[in-house]
């Protein structure tokens, strides 16, 4: 049974529609994360699951119990915001202990459990401060124990790194997935920043403009791509028009002018059908600038002439021109980085293309 | 000049037009008040200066005074109760609406545009003799003779909520409007109903501005004589309109100002109570 599931939802807000269809099965236990850009829809969705929001057609079935018409405060769902929403006016022992006031638990567990959420949102000693005294990354874990200390049936996360500042996000990445690992809560994770979505989930649904891209776990979504938008969204991804010329069992063969004949194989084409115009997709890490003439072993080569260079420090992320097409590549610096205007050769194995048929959207 | 000296000067320079104006126009005229509090009236010709305690006797012992006191601070605290409850489900409803917020407080406003007195007035429009709600009533034949119903103390009460209810709308909204409406989400989520959440998260957080809008409520109505002189009867004046008498009635400058520093040091010490109990400092740290 799903935690989770929701069932043909649709959200409309007067003419504009958030939320298009979407169906979904979440796993108990699982760490399931909405990836898109703002106004995907995303945030819309967790909010009907957590019930600040009805949706206008669809079900939705927590631990197989339908929860369409059961209001928010019967849910039992733990919900972190990313602006913490912490209550400034009690101590964060208050804080967490807010929700176990409207729980028959008796005092002294009350003060137990409120103990031992602080104790593993590593935060033990801060019980009797105020939130505003906290920085942003303690007040946040607060939120957390403040949600988890329920014991909920889905823990939900609003863009909850968000507000953190960039080193702090990283700490705190590693630290909500060793929390959600060891109480091991069904999770809903909403956020735009990819790397955190792929960091962190056991599966991704990238969303846009109201839509389901692509459900699948990190690697499957980061590697095959279903649609022209999860392989724009996610990483820098080249995208050059192609022709597939052959469609033979296991392999698509691809021609593309410039390029040597590129042949991928079928599963990193899942949808392209037969002969015809394709977008192949290539990964920006995937294309290996080399000086020109070196030996490309079981590699594809074509070459390159080397335009901008940003300098990333460990890598940098080169733009060149091969014939008349733009493409990028982000490669570790071995010794230099290549300059301005160096012929190169680009190298890059057919294995990490992937292919999509040209869709035609409104 | 350094910068530093510029800058230590700065405030001061951007303070001086409005510490003259307060010096000028509170201060100065205060202490003439406070100096004529302690001159004597002459039966006839102009007031005798020197220092006198005759007036702070009469303002301190005679009864009269004291019970109209103390039925001013009544009439005070209902009408601030009665704003306060009316008033605060007015600015919920305004802070949590989405987008015609604007719209809602001009309408809020809009009472101000009109003179004080013209609405105090139109009470007896509504509630006099021949007045909308007694037609109404015969009308519809419930009663046969008009009621009286204004010139009570009720009415009184009724045209100072009438008057003060915006202020205290207004400062319960700026205080719900600062409110993260996620704290109420999060307190739901965390098995609050509505109304538990409201009393345990939303209703805290506004203290301070139904503090200030109690405060101001009640201070405007302790020193009002408009209403009490429109709308109540001959046993419903208020303290100011004591000080009214004393000065333009019987032309008692000294009683008069003895009269006003009282209200003023009343009222002066309600407010240190006020303050220390209540602590609205206290509310606004807890608030960041």
């Amino acid at each position: 049974m799903s935690a989770v599931s929701l069932s043909q939802i649709v959200k409309r807000f007067g003419d504009y529609t958030a939320v298009h269809q979407m169906s979904l099965e979440i796993e108990e236990g699982s760490f399931v994360t909405l990836l898109g850009p703002s106004g995907c829809g995303k945030t819309t969705t967790l909010r009907m699951i957590a019930g600040l929001l009805d949706p206008t057609q669809g079900d939705i079935t927590i631990k197989g119990r339908r929860v369409n018409d059961v209001p928010i405060h019967k849910r039992n769902l733990g919900l972190v915001f990313q602006n913490y929403a912490l209550f400034p006016h009690k101590t964060v022992a208050e804080n967490v202990a807010f929700g176990l006031n409207y729980r028959d638990v008796a005092k002294d567990e009350v003060k137990r459990r409120v103990a031992a959420a602080l104790e593993l949102v590593q935060l033990p000693e801060l019980g009797a401060r105020y939130p505003k005294e906290l920085s942003g990354g303690q007040q946040q874990r607060i939120a957390l124990a403040r949600a988890i200390v329920i014991e909920p049936d889905v823990l939900l996360l609003d863009e909850p790194l968000s507000a953190l500042d960039a080193n702090l996000r990283e700490d705190m990445r590693v630290e909500l997935k060793r929390i959600q690992q060891s109480i091991g809560v069904t999770t809903v994770f909403v956020t735009h920043d990819q790397t955190e979505a792929l960091a962190m989930s056991d599966q991704i649904i990238v969303m846009s403009e109201g839509r389901v891209e692509q459900v699948g776990a990190p690697e499957d979504v980061y590697n095959t791509p279903a649609t022209e938008f999860v392989a724009r969204f996610l990483g820098a991804s080249n995208l050059l028009d192609a022709r597939c010329t052959e469609s033979a069992p296991g392999r698509v063969l691809l021609d593309l002018p410039g390029f040597p004949r590129i042949d991928i194989p079928k599963e990193r084409a899942p949808r392209v059908s037969g002969p015809g115009p394709v977008r192949l997709v290539i990964r920006a890490e995937k294309l290996h600038l080399k000086a020109p003439g070196s030996p490309a072993e079981g590699m594809l080569s074509v070459d390159a002439v080397v335009g901008n260079v940003d300098y990333q420090g460990q890598s940098a992320r080169y733009f060149v021109r091969v014939g008349d097409h733009q493409m990028q590549a982000v490669n570790m610096i071995e010794d230099h980085p290549f300059a301005e205007g160096e012929r190169v050769t680009l190298q890059f194995r057919a294995k990490d293309c992937a292919a999509l048929p040209v869709e035609s959207r409104p | 000049m350094s910068i530093e000296q510029r800058e230590a000067r700065q405030p001061w320079i951007l303070l001086t037009p409005a510490l003259t104006a307060v010096t000028l126009l509170l201060i100065v005229p205060l202490m003439f008040i406070v100096v004529y509090s302690f001159w004597l009236k002459s039966a006839v010709g102009a007031d005798t200066p020197g220092f006198f305690l005759d007036n702070w006797q009469e303002a301190l012992t005679d009864r009269f005074y004291r019970d109209i006191l103390l039925n001013t601070l009544k009439i005070s605290a209902i009408t601030t109760i009665a704003c306060a409850a009316l008033g605060y489900p007015a600015a919920y409803f305004i802070a949590r609406s989405k987008g015609n917020k604007v719209v809602l407080l001009v309408l809020l406003m809009l009472p101000f545009w009109i003179s004080y007195i013209i609405r105090t007035m139109s009470w007896i429009n509504i509630l006099g003799v021949s007045g909308a709600l007694n037609s109404a009533l015969m009308w519809i034949g419930i009663i046969n003779q008009p009621i009286q119903m204004l010139y009570n103390e009720t009415t009184v009460i009724l045209g100072l909520v009438h008057f003060l209810l915006p202020f205290m709308v207004l400062n319960i909204f700026v205080s719900l409007d600062g409110i993260d409406t996620n704290l109420e989400d999060a307190a739901s989520s965390l098995g609050a109903t509505r109304w538990q959440g409201f009393l345990q998260v939303t209703l805290p957080l506004s203290l301070p501005g139904l503090a200030a809008g109690g405060l101001l409520c009640f201070v405007l109505s302790a020193g009002t004589y408009i209403t009490p002189v429109i709308l109540g009867g001959p046993r419903d004046a208020m303290f100011a309109n004591l000080v009214y008498e004393a000065i333009i009635g019987q032309l008692d400058w000294p009683l008069g100002s003895a009269l006003s520093l009282l209200l003023l040091m009343v009222l002066g010490v309600l407010v240190l109570i006020y303050n220390r109990y209540l602590g609205m400092a206290q509310l606004a740290k807890g608030l960041g």
